[in-house]
């Protein structure tokens, strides 16, 4: 076995594999997800200096950080959601490591997504997919590619005045999804959920069906255009907080080059 | 009649920039009196309660009777020049720079006698108004001014000195989206105002407000948002040299008290309301005193709105009064800071604004978005340092000057 993490070792040293960064860079200037103003918000990114080798600290800089758990690209845990908040071990905290590594598909939705802010992922698209690719494996990461994360300023949101217009997945698609199992949804858009979502029944069904289960989100990702459809490993370990909801992270997948 | 300033040319980029001086600061603590008046704008001297004597210089008892107990009373402005003379020399750096300087003498309509600047349109003979100004250290000097002056009289050199006036000056207005920056940016451009910088903060949140500023003629909407230190620190680093007036817009406020509201909604209304003050302050207003003496388009004033529940909360708005009691206090910091270069630290206290959805259930008088930009505008050309604008303002802050601990009854203890 130890063999078998050497090869791994080995094939990103020599270029046989590769690292692809799925983070957006954390900015005071990166949308968040905007609720009714009437409730509570998501905290923007903020960073205050501390020092910067200056008379607060002659030789060294540092900031304070303000952030919400779902700030910038980021790992919701099942708690995160109301049906989720009864799942064991459903804190950020809690979860256990070794799903924080695991393997990922991507099902590419770009097409439809350059067409339909509203394009949605349904059962359709994803059997098609499995059709080509083969059905998706149980405990794999399932991302949503639909390039999304190239938009930029006020596009990204897409907000009018009956809310946001991104794609995301319709209910059935997300219970198709629990019924291969998998162990998270990851999307390029500010939510796993599409724009519209709060529209479905269950509203936002992505939150609401894959915490409920038990399930793992990941939102705000870039650079899917850079995986493999299938065969890439998945690599999202949220940062330990004391019963946390989620986190911001870090996301990397493992490619073949 | 009044030369007319001329819109001041691009800087001579070879020249150094003239260091702020001051003309004489020291007074005694009776004569600040003089300064309090001047900062509202009103025209006031020392009334004796005993005998109803009025008295200048300010003194500590009653030139009649030698009572203590002296009132600031507002009085009649009207006066008459008695006699003018022409300074021509002066050991002060502040007047060698500026001779000549016309003085003359004013026998006042309330009785007093009194000596002070006079306006360039005034001479001998003629029938004036008086009016309390803070020159540029800040102290309350008096002016006599034409009755009817011409339409140039602000661009009297003299009066323009105790003005913070936007004609031909740059204004940079903190947040665009709020609810009285449009009104704001138009009344500026009409008083003449040279550039309307406006801060865009979350330009990634779209806002249909944004249209209305498009296309309009000497306004820039840059990136701007007073909870990030590192987009002030920006921003400053591009503009913060042709910022002559800074206008705080930026507000935030979510209804509540203290024991049952979201300390959420609470840091954020410190965030922007306080910190974003500061913020603010930190990143321009050191290179606007280092400018405060800078030409014809020097820079003037740093102002701040806030709610007039800075001076006295209303308990259903618990954690947003706390953030504008916090404000007002940096305000009165900051004020005390720029006293060394003569920029102006002015706070316009406004009630609920018609229109905020956040003071929508409250009943009228509520106070509108050109309302508070007519007072603002004018307050800058009048030079105030404390300026209210609605009747609700203009109550609680007359009440509040009275009797702050009596408002504080009035407001949560049952008044009706």
């Amino acid at each position: 076995m130890s063999a078998l993490i050497s090869n791994v070792a080995e094939a990103l040293a020599s270029g046989a594999a590769r690292i692809v960064d799925l983070t957006h860079t954390l900015d005071p200037d990166f949308p968040v997800i905007i609720l009714p103003p009437e409730f509570g918000q998501c905290a923007r990114f903020r960073m205050e200096e501390v020092s910067a080798y200056d008379h607060r600290g002659p030789a060294w800089k540092w900031h304070n950080l303000t952030l919400n758990e779902h700030t910038g690209t980021h790992f919701d845990a099942p708690s995160h959601w109301v049906s989720g908040k009864d799942v064991p071990n459903g804190d950020v905290d809690e979860i256990d490591p070794s799903v924080f590594v695991g393997p990922v598909v991507v099902i590419d939705c770009s097409a439809g997504a350059a067409k339909d802010d509203d394009f949605e992922l349904t059962p359709a698209v994803i059997e098609a997919w499995e059709v080509e690719h083969g059905t998706i494996s149980a405990d794999a990461w399932v991302l949503m590619r639909t390039d999304w994360s190239k938009r930029r300023g006020a596009e990204y949101l897409n907000m009018a005045e009956d809310g946001p217009h991104s794609p995301g997945p319709t209910p059935a698609a997300i219970e198709l999804l629990l019924k291969r199992d998998i162990r998270g949804f990851g999307t390029e858009t500010v939510g796993t959920d599409a724009g519209q979502g709060s529209h479905y029944v269950p509203p936002y069904p992505a939150h609401y069906l894959l915490h409920g289960a038990g399930k793992f989100g990941l939102q705000c990702l870039c650079n899917l255009d850079l995986l493999p459809a299938t065969g890439a490993l998945l690599i999202a370990p949220p940062l330990k907080i004391k019963g946390g909801t989620g986190s911001p992270l870090r996301v990397l997948a493992m490619v073949m080059s | 009649m009044t030369t007319p300033l001329t819109r001041p040319s691009k800087k001579d980029p070879q020249k150094r920039t003239l260091v702020p001086v001051l003309p004489p600061v020291a007074r005694s603590r009776a004569a600040l009196g003089l300064g309090v008046m001047a900062a509202q704008g009103r025209f006031g001297l020392q009334v004796c309660k005993d005998c109803q004597a009025i008295q200048y210089p300010p003194r500590d008892a009653c030139l009649k009777c030698l009572s203590a107990d002296l009132v600031w009373q507002d009085v009649a402005s009207e006066g008459t020049i008695m006699a003018e003379t022409t300074i021509r020399v002066s050991p002060e750096p502040y007047f060698r720079e500026r001779m000549p300087w016309r003085m003359g003498a004013v026998q006042l309509a309330a009785g007093p006698t009194v000596n002070c600047h006079l306006h360039g349109e005034v001479g001998r003979g003629d029938t004036v108004r008086m009016a309390l100004k803070l020159d540029k250290a800040g102290q309350g000097v008096l002016i006599a001014l034409p009755l009817k002056g011409s339409d140039l009289m602000q661009d009297d050199l003299v009066l323009r000195a105790m003005s913070s006036d936007p004609k031909h000056r740059r204004v940079l207005i903190s947040d665009a989206r709020s609810p009285v920056a449009l009104a704001l940016t138009q009344a500026l451009l009409k008083a003449g105002a040279a550039h309307v910088f406006l801060g865009e903060p979350e330009a990634w949140l779209a806002w249909p407000e944004r249209a209305a500023f498009e296309g309009l003629v000497n306004v820039s909407i840059l990136p701007l948002d007073v909870t990030d230190a590192s987009s002030v620190t920006k921003l400053a680093a591009e503009i913060g040299g042709k910022v002559d007036i800074l206008i705080n817009t930026a507000s935030y406020v979510r209804p509540g008290g203290i024991m049952g509201n979201d300390t959420n909604f609470a840091t954020k209304s410190f965030e922007v309301n306080t910190i974003g003050l500061m913020r603010l302050a930190q990143g321009f207003a050191p290179g606007m005193t280092g400018r405060a003496q800078d030409d014809t388009n020097s820079a003037v004033a740093f102002v701040n709105i806030l709610s007039v529940r800075a001076l006295s909360p209303d308990a259903n708005y618990g954690a947003f009064g706390a953030s504008q009691a916090a404000a007002h206090s940096i305000s009165q910091s900051l004020r005390a800071e720029f006293r060394t270069s003569g920029l102006r630290m002015m706070n316009v206290y406004i009630g609920p604004i018609e229109g905020d959805a956040w003071f929508q259930p409250l009943p009228p008088p509520k106070v509108t978005p050109n309302a508070i930009a007519r007072t603002l505008v004018s307050a800058l050309v009048d030079g105030l340092e404390e300026a209210t604008c609605g009747d609700i303002a203009r109550d609680v802050y007359a009440r509040w000057r009275a009797d702050a601990l009596l408002l504080e009854r009035e407001m949560t203890g049952g008044g009706s």
